[in-house]
């Protein structure tokens, strides 16, 4: 996929060199937008194309028409696959792509904010401290209450995402190098699974079994009313990025300039750090940790788009998040049908080769 | 000349403690000042405070009356703007795009650029010379080009003082031109305040209208450039104990070569300074005259030789100087006529030098560094000696037929090159008779 885009990058890079004398400002803004309209559609084309592969694909087998009929019409109301389309797999797949989006999302805002581009929710430690916390209060609760409703979850996740991500700001203050930042947030991130085993050793069996599918990661079991907590979630996470494109954009010049320029840096850290760990907390309160997306997502959106104008990667984040999720999940609950893989396995597989390429590029950008 | 920024009883520093304290600075309009010294001295912390990226420690700031510290971040955006030290990575970024971001203060909600902002930003490339550039990533441009877009950045955001810290420390000597020029015709034909610190004192007497000297106990001297540039300010300033700073040119002596003095050069009218430096590079102490006060050898001479006789400006050698030049002559033990030494009505009275030279038995060298061979025959380093044997043939090719012939201390040996010597200065003669007839 990043290939293929990559070629295209250059292809216009050459062109948009051959006509640089006579073009006119207007010429080549035109030129960038129908770039990003070009990439939008093929996002838009994707995530249709992934919708329906979701559907069809799965243990039970429907055949492409009664897919298109069970999604567009009522026609086959009552049968036991239009029930597991709109029961199970909708739901999951809607699931999929709106936590897939805020992984995406939240990446490109932490990379954002530590100006690194190997920094993502997952490698900071903010996922494991969501992940510590929510174990810890899904063990109280299974308890004493015998279970707890999804959005306390969120609010748990939340909290432990602020508590890790605080340890590492905490040492941000101290700590100006960021590579030596990104090691802190690892080894907080070792803390909080440490601790998450701890309470899973002391845990009774049907905790351990909750705890255990959950920690590995999954979008399995996902019903309707939980699709509405998310996407409620997501959409004011969202909604508070969109608001700050505008402070996104200088602050890709730094800090420094970024102030010059009348931005109140304080409080747009705030603001950044509250957003990203709110879409993360929700990624892990309903899916568990999921590595890689974060990372992979922004950097192949930016090389896609050819920019990092936030008012294009942050929506396109969001839908190649999406894409880059259901398609995974597809694989991981179809690869070894009937077993299913935890959602990271597979994330790990597809997101991995990019940050390692995105690294030897940067090597060779730098040299 | 109204006052664009001013300061009254400022001190800054990191933290609470003052690096620098009550600093009281007035910039008017199209005026350009410039804050020099050494490292560390506190340049970028006066900057960074009057800049708000530091939190000043007492006084205040006012920028056209108004009291900076009342101002929003917006309101201030928009009358300061700055060219910072960092070097930054612009992922992705095409130079429109980072020239664009300077229109930030005037932008909406979701920082749309109106046609007006665009043609701004297209004024600004053009200004500094990026223009066709443009659509370029700008982490994959030159420095110098990159400082240019950075500072069509700060243009953009069209302020009334424009601040840039050590502008131009990555650039090369052409693009440190272009910079200053750009920044010159921002002042005279815009009236932007800009306020900048140098590293480059000799670009710092050129562009600026006022020149600030912080050194490390506080601001030491604020004036014209020509009241600044004066006497021992720069050396005292940065603190050179070996050196010399040339007020003049400009330019910086190295170290001059210590001891007494092993050859004496005759020079003038800038026949002398290539000699002056070579010999400085080889340390061998030398003294030098007879030189008008106005010659151009006197400037350096002053800051190398050991001994400069020297007569004031537009006067001829008299027979005072003439006699102290010889004792020095005896004194050094060998004599070198610079070879672009031309002998005319003013100085022909030292062309007796010469021959008296070779009367009383000194040497008259072919080589100027013979006199250094003579003087290592006393050093016991064998590795210098090696080096300066090596380097022997570059250095001395500039000087006459690079003859390794050695004047040596006797007599049989110096008449003949005094001979030369004196057959040249008569060709001289002959030569400028013939252009006057």
């Amino acid at each position: 996929m990043e290939k293929s885009y990559e070629t295209k990058t250059e292809e216009k890079q050459a062109a948009e060199q051959e006509t640089m004398q006579q073009d006119s400002p207007k010429r080549s803004r035109k030129k960038e937008l129908f770039r990003f309209e070009i990439c939008f559609l093929l996002l838009a084309a994707a995530l249709f194309l992934m919708v329906i592969l979701s559907i069809w694909i799965g243990s039970v087998a429907i055949p492409v028409g009664d897919v298109f009929k069970i999604l567009f019409s009522d026609q086959m109301k009552g049968e036991a696959v239009y029930t597991i389309v709109w029961k199970s797999r909708m739901p999951r797949l809607c699931a999929a792509a709106l936590l897939g989006g805020a992984l995406g999302v939240s990446g490109f805002l932490i990379q954002t904010y530590f100006r690194n581009p190997i920094a993502s929710p997952f490698v900071l430690g903010i996922s494991s401290g969501a992940k510590m916390v929510l174990a810890f209060v899904t063990v109280i609760a299974l308890r004493f209450w015998g279970g707890m409703g999804s959005v306390s979850m969120v609010a748990a996740s939340f909290l432990g995402a602020l508590v890790s991500m605080g340890f590492v700001l905490a040492c941000a203050g101290k700590v100006k190098n960021m590579s030596l930042l990104l090691v802190i947030g690892i080894m907080i991130g070792y803390i909080c699974s440490a601790v998450t085993d701890f309470i899973i050793t002391f845990a009774e069996d049907a905790e351990i079994a909750h705890l255990t599918t959950w920690s590995m990661g999954s979008f399995s079991g996902k019903d309707w009313n939980d699709v509405l907590v998310i996407a409620i979630v997501v959409a004011i996470g969202f909604a508070g990025c969109i608001a700050l494109i505008k402070p996104i954009s200088a602050f890709r010049l730094g800090e420094g300039y970024a102030q010059s320029m009348g931005l109140n840096v304080k409080l747009f850290r705030v603001l950044i750090i509250l957003l990203s760990s709110l879409l993360s907390a929700c990624v892990v309160a309903f899916a568990g940790p999921i590595s890689f997306v974060g990372i992979a997502v922004p950097h192949l959106c930016k090389v896609m788009f050819s920019s990092s104008k936030p008012s294009v990667i942050l929506p396109g984040s969001f839908l190649l998040g999406a894409v880059f999720c259901m398609f995974c999940d597809l694989i991981a609950r179809t690869a070894f049908a009937p077993t299913e893989m935890a959602i990271s396995t597979v994330t790990a597989v597809f997101g991995a080769p990019v940050v390692i390429g995105m690294l030897l590029r940067g090597r060779k950008n730098r040299t | 000349m109204s006052v664009k920024l001013s300061t009254e009883g400022l001190s800054v520093g990191y933290g609470r403690k003052p690096l620098i304290e009550d600093i009281a600075m007035r910039i008017g309009d199209g005026e350009i000042v410039t804050l020099i010294g050494p490292n560390g001295a506190g340049k970028s912390t006066i900057l960074k405070t009057l800049t708000r990226h530091l939190q000043k420690i007492r006084g205040s700031v006012a920028i056209i009356g108004e009291d900076v510290s009342k101002m929003s971040d917006k309101k201030f955006a928009e009358k300061v703007s700055v060219v910072l030290t960092d070097r930054i990575k612009a992922d992705r970024m095409t130079c429109e795009e980072v020239a664009a971001a300077g229109r930030y203060p005037y932008t909406d909600f979701f920082g749309r650029l109106t046609e007006k902002d665009r043609g701004i930003v297209e004024d600004s490339l053009k200004r500094v010379g990026v223009w066709e550039f443009k659509d370029r990533q700008f982490d994959s441009l030159s420095d110098g080009q990159r400082q240019r877009v950075m500072l069509a950045r700060a243009i953009c955001q069209q302020p009334q003082v424009l601040v840039l810290d050590e502008p131009t420390s990555f650039l090369d000597i052409k693009h440190k031109i272009e910079l200053l020029d750009i920044l010159r015709e921002l002042a005279k034909e815009h009236g932007v305040s800009i306020l900048l610190s140098l590293h480059e004192i000799d670009l710092a007497a050129k562009i600026s209208d006022t020149v600030i000297c912080v050194a490390d106990d506080g601001i030491r001297k604020v004036g014209a450039p020509q009241e600044v540039f004066c006497g021992d300010t720069i050396k005292e300033l940065y603190n050179i104990e070996n050196g010399e700073y040339n007020l003049v040119f400009g330019s910086v002596e190295l170290k001059a070569p210590q001891g007494k003095p092993s050859v004496f050069v005759l020079a003038g009218g800038g026949a002398g300074i290539s000699v002056y430096r070579a010999l400085q590079r080889r340390q061998i102490p030398f003294s030098t005259g007879i030189l008008c006060e106005n010659d151009i050898d006197y400037q350096v001479a002053k800051a190398l030789a050991e001994t400069v006789i020297s007569i004031p400006a537009f006067e001829m050698p008299s027979e005072e100087s003439l006699a102290s030049a010889m004792e020095e002559i005896r004194r050094a033990g060998a004599l070198y006529v610079a070879p672009q030494l031309r002998f005319g009505t003013c100085n022909a009275a030292m062309r007796k030098l010469i021959g008296d030279s070779a009367l009383r038995g000194i040497a008259i060298l072919e080589d100027p560094f013979a006199a250094k061979a003579q003087a290592e025959s006393f050093e016991s380093d064998a590795k210098t000696a090696a080096h300066f044997e090596k380097s022997d043939a570059k250095t001395a090719a500039p000087f006459e037929k690079n003859g390794g012939k050695v004047g040596t201390g006797e007599p049989a040996g110096g008449v003949m090159p005094a001979l030369k010597s004196l057959q040249r200065a008569e060709d001289a003669e002959d030569e400028s008779k013939i252009r006057t007839i």
